[in-house]
């Protein structure tokens, strides 16, 4: 195909409109970085001097440990939780026709489609009304709400994947439904779970709204404590604030690496594509 | 066999319900009790205000501009950022889908939104400052006089929906367009069409009802913008979004019944929205977008 110079231009501008974002976020990444690493920086490209002081700074001020504990806390239960309700559930899904399984189709969409702010303040007023919110366990379930039907739905295709003559040759030997599932789902499954847990850790870390609508002081998130430590700016120095914000980054895209290794980064966003 | 002879169990089984069924039972259960319940928990609630009639909180919403307002506030934000990160995203994507190796780029992409909107209100403040990065640049290069205001205000909140915004929806409109067959484009091209032509008649038909979607989505996305609004915007003036409206209600003054009506209006004005779009969507043309056995 010959190219016309109208296309070539054409081509170009939409690399450099490309550039131009990736340029401005990472630089966006690079300055809080720089900052949380600067002494004073004012009018010059870079800090005049380096330290380290700000990272012992936010350790102690913002009570990093207690926050890191809680929020390892809150997304091993959310993973291990969606994973006993959510795996089941869509093996069922796959498995069986059944009447209304639209509905229950459409009832599994429901909550990845409306944002979490939405129904999240609703939900928070249960929660409180059931002495759950403003506790750990209260963020753990509101933080459930969207990941269950999205293990569900990445399961799906997973388990319709399988060869159901190998589940039938199980039964047949006199396999319960247990047994079933510890001995030929889950090793055969492992692949699809550990991209589905993976990316619901990744999301639970970064999940803001409804952990912050439920959270109570002891049970906040690293990003919940973020967003209050940028609220309250001007209280602490902006470097300490920074800090904290690269030590969120860091655990987040850590994990958000490891997860790429099993999934595909457009299936990040394609969740609600059916 | 007759059907009455035919144990209770068997003929659920025919119909579909057996052991492997009832394993979908504690996810609907769950969804049902923390989703539903609480959803219309929240609309029933939003009928029985602290003081007035039934329909007391509905009222005062749409009588008291201070809260009325805020529908504006966010759709001033919400429409343009949405058709600006769907529009971007097409000509973006198309160029892509032509790359060998989209996974570098679909994985620098993929940072903002795992990052979440907290973090990159927090990068933004640093970056967009009065003594950032972008500020530098404009006056190193006098590009400025002195240093553009992008914080604190409306400009703050719009990056931020963009930054989070444009790799969504460019990461949706990717994986549509890469649903296409090229040979449609390939068939086009060699009949003489240039790439503009190409694009109307052949790619932008096949893409619409997958941008409908990314639109609905992404609008609903940006409509419901809360901490960057608060962090990055003026969130007691021009970006005081409908979010904010809901929560000030909700854990401000602890009235649940007002922040479970703003909710349901919040909601009401989302699904308004994306029914729209998908009845538009009807319009066009749906016919498959790839060709030979599918």
């Amino acid at each position: 195909m010959r190219r016309h110079p109208g296309e070539r231009l054409w081509a170009f501008a939409v690399w450099a409109l490309v550039v131009f974002f990736i340029g401005n976020l990472l630089a966006m990444i690079g300055s809080v970085v720089v900052n949380s690493f600067g002494t004073r920086w004012f009018n010059t490209w870079l800090p005049a001097g380096f330290t380290t002081q700000w990272y012992s700074l936010a350790w102690n001020e913002f009570q990093l440990p207690a926050i890191l504990l809680v929020t390892v806390e809150v997304v091993g239960a959310v993973i291990v939780l969606s994973a006993l309700i959510g795996v089941p559930a869509a093996y069922a899904m796959a498995r069986r026709e059944f009447p209304g399984k639209r509905a229950v189709m459409l009832l599994f969409l429901l909550p990845l489609m409306v944002p979490p702010i939405t129904y999240g303040i609703p939900l928070a007023t249960v929660l409180y009304q059931a002495h759950l919110a403003g506790a750990i366990w209260g963020v753990i379930l509101a933080n459930l709400v969207p990941t269950v039907p999205f293990v569900i739905l990445i399961m799906i295709p997973f388990v319709e994947q399988i060869d159901p003559r190998v589940e039938a040759a199980a039964r047949v030997f006199g396999a319960g439904l247990l047994r079933l599932f510890v001995q030929i789902l889950v090793p055969l499954l492992t692949p699809g779970i550990l991209a589905a847990l993976l990316l619901v850790l990744v999301r639970t870390i970064a999940m803001f709204e409804l952990t912050f609508l439920t959270a109570g002081p002891d049970s906040q998130t690293l990003v919940v404590a973020l967003y209050y430590a940028v609220f309250a700016a001007g209280v602490r120095p902006g470097q300490s604030i920074d800090a904290m914000a690269v030590v969120y980054m860091v655990t987040t895209l850590a994990w958000l690496l490891i997860a790429l290794r099993f999934v595909n980064p457009t299936q990040i966003v394609t969740r609600a594509k059916r | 066999m007759s059907s009455s002879t035919l144990s209770l169990r068997r003929r659920l089984r025919e119909r579909g319900l057996d052991g492997v069924t009832l394993l979908v039972i504690p996810g609907v259960v769950f969804v049902l009790a923390l989703f539903i319940y609480p959803f219309l928990y929240g609309l029933v609630l939003s009928f029985v205000p602290k003081q007035g009639g039934a329909l007391a909180n509905y009222a005062t919403f749409f009588t008291d501009p201070f809260l009325y307002d805020t529908i504006w506030t966010t759709l001033l934000i919400a429409i343009p950022v949405t058709i600006l990160n769907v529009v971007v995203s097409i000509p973006v994507a198309l160029r892509v889908r032509l790359m060998r190796r989209q996974r570098l780029l679909t994985t620098i992409l993929v940072i903002p939104i795992t990052l979440g909107t907290v973090m990159v209100a927090e990068g933004l403040l640093t970056y967009l400052g009065p003594r950032g990065w972008l500020n530098r640049v404009l006056l190193e290069f006098g590009l400025a006089d002195s240093p553009v205001r992008l914080i604190h205000n409306y400009w703050g909140v719009m990056l931020s929906l963009v930054i989070t915004g444009f790799p969504f929806t460019f990461l949706l409109t990717l994986s549509y367009v890469t649903g296409i067959d090229p040979s449609l484009e390939q068939a086009g091209a060699m009949l003489g069409a240039r790439a503009r032509t190409r694009f109307n008649r052949i790619l932008l038909p096949l893409l619409l009802p997958g941008l409908t979607i990314t639109l609905a989505l992404a609008f609903v996305q940006a409509f419901s913008v809360f901490p960057s609004a608060i962090l990055l915007g003026a969130p007691s003036g021009p970006t005081r979004v409908i979010s904010i409206a809901a929560y000030t209600a909700a854990f401000e003054q602890f009235d649940y019944s007002m922040a479970s009506a703003i909710a349901m209006i919040m909601a009401g004005m989302q699904v308004l929205i994306v029914v729209a779009l998908l009845a538009m969507r009807g319009l066009f043309f749906r016919g498959p977008a790839s060709t030979g056995k599918g």
